[in-house]
């Protein structure tokens, strides 16, 4: 009879660990993956030399004007040169501070919710941020004659602040609309539950430009003549209207996800409806759809660009519009390219923020 | 023991579609009292706890809770939700919460107790079923014996004057058993009114005052746990003893 000894650990074989253990699992580990690496690394010899060479190496810098760029590259010196264009639009120079203040305090805000983590207090702090900054918004990009800061009508708005304007405006005001029509089509009252199908089903099924033409044509018709809805708030009601019958849909996802369990559960230790929402239902549901929330953000903040069919000139728009300069035709590549890369940076962030609120809720461990 | 009626089941009748799962139940219980449910699966003893609270509607009869006649009636409905509690199969924790705040919601939010009161309250339940020092976690890092006791921390954290136990033992591993077993042992000799559907005969024999078998949605027979274990009356009871005490 023997007595069982417990063997020690070895480290793993040479051939499992480091580059050439990650290579051979990852890139070579079969016949069929072997042939896709290698198509994928012809793919990028033949795409990524010309194209850093057009954007990076052969790329002109420097140039004053547009006849001094005459390399078959970039030339960059034109988006330098329309920065102003691309960035703020039509806004009059001298009033630049503001947008460039009112991104100051946005990220100041951040920063301060990130400090005020750990605090008693920190709910209600955030939330007097929370209603205070539209109004400095508001007061800062629009100006106010009580105040004294000079009013710059929104036609004159464009650029990226006027995507961000846009894209923010439509998150922040379709979030809590989607939330109520999904709590609604999930309801027991019938009238409820059939107004807000009714919502979801009728803007789901038409496509976000026609929703644009008709708050721009359509919604003036409805007042007396005379009242004139600014553009840039009919298009911001459009977006509105349009992403929020697909946050509704995406929350539903997550409510239908949330086990009945927890609904019994709740309901067994006496909460009442709207307790059982906010403290058990809603939670869990909106953390099972982080992932899709911020896919329908991500995509709504594309079709911003949209607006330009109403005369409003987002980023998009000011790279076309930027093309009539007759000092420097011929750079209309230059311009999408550099709109594609901001949007995409912009994007790319959001998508990891996601991420990180993935972590931060996630209780599995 | 006193002799009040705590819970009166009268004449009750409940229907799944066609299905006809509980067929004119006539059940009263007094208060400090310890009954078990059993039966085989599908013969209504969870549906009739769950009719209790009111998480079951049933269509015809009456249950009277501490002189609450249930209702369609939203506030009392849940005036008898805050005296029951229940301890359900899964534990069903809320998992995006810490132990602490699964304990301290109900106080705070439905009972206004204050928050400093609520957390010592919860924190000497933790502690009473052996797990204090897990308060800050969150369910899923405990184990299933772990969970069911917090879940029964969580019931008594309302200082509820019945508790209703729906199998709390059957989706634990058998090691876990025992565990969660003794926590309510415990709570049966402090003279809570409990219902318990469960299919531990062991523990039904130890702690109940009444024994009951359901079948097919009725009430098959009822007894004192001596007289139902040694000389059951009906044939149907007889067979189920036989089966499951055999193992």
């Amino acid at each position: 009879m023997s007595i069982f000894t417990l063997k020690q650990s070895r480290p793993a074989p040479k051939t499992q660990t480091g580059v050439l253990g990650w290579t051979t699992k990852h890139l070579f580990s079969s016949k069929t993956n072997a042939v896709l690496s290698l198509f994928a690394l012809y793919f990028l010899y033949l795409i990524l030399p010309p194209l850093l060479d057009w954007m990076i190496f052969g790329a002109d810098f420097s140039a004053k004007t547009n006849a001094e760029c005459t390399r078959e590259a970039a030339c960059w010196s034109y988006i330098g040169e329309k920065m102003n264009l691309f960035m703020y639009g039509m806004y009059p120079t001298e009033e630049y501070w503001r947008p460039n203040l009112l991104l100051t305090i946005t990220l100041s805000f951040a920063f301060m919710v990130r400090l005020l983590k750990h605090q008693p207090y920190k709910n209600k702090a955030i939330l007097t941020l929370f209603i205070i900054y539209p109004v400095i918004a508001f007061f800062l990009l629009y100006g106010n004659d009580f105040l004294g800061i000079k009013i710059v009508e929104t036609n004159q708005w464009g650029g990226l602040m006027l995507t961000i304007v846009v894209a923010s405006v439509g998150i922040v005001a379709s979030f809590p609309i989607g939330v109520f029509l999904a709590l609604g089509r999930q309801s027991r009252m019938k009238t409820i539950q059939f107004l807000s199908i009714a919502y979801i089903e009728l803007i789901r099924g038409i496509p976000l430009i026609t929703i644009l033409f008709m708050v721009s044509v359509m919604l003036p018709l409805f007042f007396t003549e005379g009242i004139n809805f600014d553009k840039l708030l009919r298009a911001l009601i459009g977006i509105t209207l349009f992403q929020t019958a697909y946050i509704a849909e995406v929350i539903r996802g997550g409510l239908q996800a949330v086990p009945k369990e927890q609904y019994e559960a709740a309901d067994a230790i006496g909460l009442s409806f709207t307790q059982k929402m906010v403290f058990i239902i809603l939670p869990q549901a909106l953390k099972i759809s982080i992932p899709n929330i911020v896919g329908s953000f991500i995509a709504l903040f594309k079709d911003t660009t949209l607006v330009l069919i109403i005369g409003i000139f987002d980023m998009l728009a000011i790279a076309e519009l930027a093309t009539n300069d007759t000092d420097w035709l011929g750079r209309k590549t230059e311009g999408i390219v550099f709109v594609s890369i901001v949007i995409w940076m912009l994007l790319y962030l959001m998508s990891r923020y996601s991420k990180a609120l993935e972590r931060r809720f996630n209780t599995q461990h | 023991m006193k002799t009040n009626d705590i819970i009166t089941i009268k004449g009750v009748n409940k229907w799944y579609g066609d299905f006809h799962a509980l067929n004119d139940i006539n059940l009263a219980i007094k208060e400090g009292e310890i009954i078990v449910i059993c039966g085989p699966s599908g013969s209504g003893k969870s549906t009739l706890i769950r009719c209790v609270n009111f998480l079951e509607k049933f269509q015809e009869g009456c249950i009277v809770v501490d002189g609450i006649k249930l209702t369609d009636d939203v506030k009392k409905i849940r005036q008898i939700r805050s005296e029951v509690s229940m301890v359900f199969q899964n534990f069903n924790l809320f998992p995006h919460l810490s132990i602490i705040n699964n304990l301290t919601l109900a106080p705070i939010w439905v009972h206004n107790t204050t928050k400093q009161e609520a957390k010592e309250k919860a924190l000497s339940l933790l502690d009473r079923v052996g797990i204090k020092d897990q308060a800050d976690k969150y369910p899923n890092q405990l184990s299933g014996g772990q969970q069911q006791r917090v879940a029964i921390a969580r019931a008594l954290c309302t200082s509820p004057k019945i508790m209703l136990f729906d199998e709390p033992t059957s989706a634990l591993d058998p090691e876990m058993i025992s565990e969660v077993l003794d926590v309510i042992v415990e709570l049966a000799k402090e003279g809570i009114t409990m219902l318990c559907v469960t299919h531990e005969m062991g523990f039904a024999k130890k702690v109940a005052d009444r024994i009951i078998f359901m079948d097919e949605g009725q009430i098959i027979e009822q007894n004192e746990p001596n007289t139902f274990f040694n000389n059951p009356e009906s044939d149907r009871l007889r067979s189920f003893l036989n089966q499951i005490l055999i193992r």
